[in-house]
């Protein structure tokens, strides 16, 4: 086990290698002539018009917090999985009723409106 | 040893060998193999993913009644080269405002998130890490390629660039939840999250005895790789490019690469959960086989993605999220249950595969009838708004 968590730790190193040895050759060898109308932001052709990092909506907080529930909840399922061979009906009894109550929080979220995109 | 029953296994103890030699400590030696081994490794993915660029732009030519790329070489199979020199010699440009850090640190991140999930990918029997919570890693890997589209977005200084990686945040974090279901249903089957485990323990493929996870992994694995009919972080009509507008030479060539090769690599996913991987005939008696098996199904996984992107339309944010919650997610909190029911019921009778096949029949059936009279019910009260209107 120990010597396959370093082979991912050796992965992320050469994985971020490679690409950035691709960058690092480009940079290289790439011309630089910039120019201030090269610069400028890219818009659909016309000059960009106020602040540049615009506000998200709310929404998007919204959907961030049900999954929330359900991405911690799901991960919950994952030990229940493996291990329903050896467990047998019982445990999947349970693990239905825990998902149950998953469901009920999730009609819950659509009858108050929150999956409603305004 | 037999060099064919074990390649990679021979070649790291030869390796080893030859640096233990050199007098080199034996853990020093090991390390330094391994290291080796993953250079190769990505390297030949690199190579894949400049043949997966001429594969791309010859798919998209036959759905669009085209011939596509064939001037460069024989079939124009020298034409991505000859892109990549292109975008080496490219300009990089730095619109005003850019962070550069996070602007450079962005791309590389990206190929990175797609290169850290063929450390898993189960390519042969004797390749790919066989890691104890294999599934949560591919999903959590997998979000990774999220990161580094916000700090695309966030770093570029432009508003399309921003709302796309917004846009991105909320598919990523919507479609997680079906995802993650739908690989549960082949970790109850193998009983392991090892993905090595998972195809090893496929004697009937996955996709006879799940169809319907299948189709949901197919679904949302669409809308984390961002493409069509869920590309709505490029949206080219309204967004111009998304995340990667402000972007030149070398770094949107690692984007779009990346963005290839994630879609590749996802094909490895269902050949791996729903295709019986590397297994197939006569791939006991010679393993290395397995690997031409995988890439074949992964191949034409590939394919599919394909085939989804180049047909369906483009869909709104509201109603892709709608699809998702008010949809995917029921639908996968009812199948992952029902499924691990008949599983734990049928596992010890001789009709086991038939009696799954049939069973994901019938919940498929029953959920195209519910869908059928609701989509019914909602038509009538919008033609009954209209005549009032009207």
């Amino acid at each position: 086990m120990q010597s396959d968590w370093t082979f991912i730790g050796l992965f992320l190193i050469v994985g971020a290698l490679i690409p950035a040895a691709a960058i690092v050759v480009s940079a290289l060898l790439s011309p630089r002539k910039p120019n201030p109308i090269k610069d400028s932001t890219y818009e659909c052709g016309i000059e960009t018009v106020g602040e540049n990092w615009v506000q998200f909506k709310a929404q998007y907080y919204i959907f961030a917090l049900v999954f929330l529930v359900f991405d911690v909840e799901t991960v919950f399922l994952f030990p229940w999985a493996l291990s329903l061979n050896q467990l047998g009906l019982f445990a999947v009894v349970e693990g239905i009723i825990f998902i149950g109550i998953l469901v009920a929080g999730l009609v819950y979220a659509w009858r108050k409106g929150m999956l409603e995109w305004v | 040893m037999d060099f064919w029953s074990n390649p990679v296994k021979f070649l790291d103890d030869w390796l080893t060998g030859v640096f233990s030699g050199w007098g080199m400590a034996a853990d020093a030696a090991r390390v330094l193999t391994a290291f080796v081994g993953i250079l190769v490794l990505i390297t030949l993915v690199m190579v894949l993913d400049i043949f997966l660029v001429w594969l791309e732009r010859k798919i998209v030519s036959r759905f669009q009644d085209r011939i596509g790329p064939n001037r460069v070489g024989p079939f124009g199979l020298i034409q991505p080269f000859a892109d990549i020199i292109k975008l080496i010699i490219k300009e990089n440009i730095y619109p005003v405002g850019v962070d550069k850090a996070v602007f450079n640190l962005a791309p590389v991140l990206m190929m990175m998130s797609v290169l850290l999930l063929w450390a898993v990918l189960p390519l042969t029997s004797f390749l790919g890490l066989d890691l104890n919570v294999g599934v949560l890693y591919v999903i959590g890997v997998g979000a990774l390629g999220t990161v580094a589209i916000i700090m695309a977005g966030w770093s570029s200084n432009n508003k399309y660039a921003l709302l796309g990686s917004f846009r991105q945040v909320a598919v990523m974090i919507s479609y997680e939840i079906p995802m993650v279901a739908a690989l549960l249903i082949p970790t109850i089957f193998a009983g392991s999250m090892g993905i090595n485990s998972i195809v090893a323990a496929q004697d009937t493929w996955y996709i006879v005895l799940a169809p319907l996870a299948f189709l949901l992994f197919l679904v949302s694995a669409t809308a984390e790789l961002g493409r069509a009919p869920f590309d709505l972080t490029e949206a080219e009509s309204e967004l111009i490019a998304g995340h990667h507008i402000e972007y030149s030479g070398m770094k949107f060539g690692l984007f779009y690469a990346s963005e290839l090769l994630h879609a590749f690599t996802f094909g490895g996913f269902i050949a791996a959960f729903f295709f019986g991987g590397w297994r197939g005939p006569w791939v006991e008696a010679y393993p290395a086989l397995g690997l031409f098996y995988f890439i074949v199904k992964a191949t034409i996984a590939y394919w599919l993605f394909g085939w989804i992107k180049y047909t369906f339309p483009r869909i709104r944010i509201d109603k892709m999220l709608d699809l998702n919650w008010k949809f995917l997610v029921p639908f996968a909190f009812v199948l992952v249950p029902f499924l691990a029911l008949m599983h734990a019921l049928l596992r010890e009778t001789s009709f086991y595969a038939l009696g799954m096949f049939l069973a994901n029949i019938a919940l498929g059936w029953a959920t195209i009838e519910i869908l059928r009279r609701r989509a019914h019910g909602e038509r009538a009260k919008v033609e009954g708004a209209v005549e009032m209107h009207g």
